[in-house]
């Protein structure tokens, strides 16, 4: 069955989620296709606490709940399902289809908020050690590691937040990161020092991820002195950067050598229709504020263009 | 939540999965675990569409951790893909509903 909209927002996180707000608001027929549930990639924090609002921090799934129940007031339809390609409609200048699940939607506009997953480092074993001590999750896998050593690797928000997630359960964090200085936001990196369980491992990169069945230990090499070390830990949580949802738009969007889908300032790919926000998006903060002020963007810049369509403008 | 999904117990665990008829599907999960509430649509999907040729189950990391312990489960979800008794196919973190497909499909 293929249905007609004005807009198909691909992904449902913050800023997919504040796109169908502004896009419901403005009387768009809008769908919003997630293959996950409603939240996306912020649902593996623990907490969330530098979104403005909530002074005391919120729970993820608490605000990603409100988000959508604040898209569906304002007539967004959110399916469960997974968008498999878009292309140009053949039958119709300027449209696109979007193939959902086993059915191809037609939308006036598309706006991408696939969001970024974590990167893989691609040490040796690392793939094979995954649910046996290698983790991208640590709200999820740490309570697994209480009372043992683990390496977090990283120096990023991310890995500093699981670092401290983790000093309050494990009973060792190293955190191996491969500058001097750790690159988080200044109250992480406080934080950080201050837990006594917190072990920083600056100026190293690990090397490799050692064990058989599950992991016993990392090895790290220092970058300045070139010494190695080896950490005995039954647990190593990456936190080594972003890789973005975007390999299904292969050929209808530019896209950057990391695979960030480019726009200019109105949210605009190089594709006309298209739209793109938050994470998967080239740009230089990624957080949960800046995914929602692009949603935003997006969704005004396609209430826009179907204006101009309308006006017969395009 | 699907009713075509079973919880099943440490205790129900060699009855329900091991000496099943059906291939089985277990996921490990637990309520703090993101990615666990991001499978579980695709999870009911999988079990209404196979329904009759596979048996989709799962079970509670936090509730039950004597089979958990046995299979050496340190990361969740962790799908297992039991057939006669014998593990066929093992994969942790999210899968989409594709994915889980193929997963699946080659045992049934």
């Amino acid at each position: 069955m293929s249905e007609m909209y004005d807009v198909i927002i691909i992904g449902a996180g913050p800023a997919g989620l504040a796109a169908a707000i502004y896009a419901g608001r403005s009387r768009l027929n809008t769908l919003v296709v997630e293959k996950g549930i409603p939240g996306g990639q912020i649902l593996v924090t623990d907490w969330i606490e530098n979104y403005p609002g909530f002074p005391d921090g919120i729970a993820p799934f608490d605000l990603m709940d409100a988000f959508r129940r604040q898209a569906e007031k304002f007539g967004a339809k959110i399916v469960m399902e997974e968008v498999r390609g878009i292309r140009p409609d053949p039958s119709r200048a300027g449209g696109w289809l979007v193939a959902v699940g086993a059915a191809e939607h037609s939308a006036r506009a598309v706006i991408l908020t696939t969001g970024a997953a974590y990167r893989r480092l691609n040490l040796p074993r690392e793939a094979e050690l995954i649910g046996r001590g290698v983790s991208y999750c640590a709200t999820c896998d740490g309570p697994f590691f209480r009372d043992q050593a683990v390496a977090v690797i990283g120096g990023g928000d991310s890995a500093l937040e699981e670092a401290v997630f983790l000093a309050r359960l494990c009973r060792r964090v190293y955190v191996v990161h491969r500058r001097d200085e750790f690159r988080a936001v200044k109250v992480l990196v406080e934080r950080a020092l201050n837990e006594k369980r917190i072990l920083p491992v600056t100026s190293s990169t690990v090397t490799r991820i050692v064990g058989t069945e599950t992991v016993e230990a990392v090895e790290v090499r220092n970058v300045q002195t070139g010494k190695v070390d080896r950490l005995e830990v039954a647990g190593v949580f990456l936190y080594v950067g972003l890789l973005p949802n975007s390999e299904f738009l292969a050929g209808q969007v530019v896209r950057d050598d990391a695979g960030y889908v480019i726009t200019d300032d109105e949210m605009l790919t190089s594709t006309p229709a298209v739209f793109a926000a938050g994470d998967v998006r080239k740009k230089s903060l990624r957080q949960i504020s800046t995914a929602v002020g692009d949603g935003a963007i997006a969704a005004m810049s396609a209430v826009r263009h179907l204006q101009s369509l309308q006006a017969g403008h395009v | 939540m699907s009713e075509d999904v079973i919880h099943v117990t440490d205790a129900a665990f060699d009855e329900e999965v091991l000496k099943a008829q059906l291939p089985v599907l277990v996921d490990f999960w637990a309520t703090w675990c993101g990615p666990c509430m991001m499978i579980a649509p695709a999870l009911d999907k999988i079990a209404q569409n196979y329904k009759g040729k596979l048996k989709v189950v799962k079970v509670n990391v936090d509730e039950n951790m004597k089979i958990p312990a046995r299979y050496g489960i340190s990361g969740i979800p962790t799908l297992y893909l039991f057939k006669g008794g014998e593990i066929k196919e093992r994969k942790v973190g999210y899968l989409s509903l594709n994915e889980l497909e193929s997963f699946v499909t080659p045992h049934l």
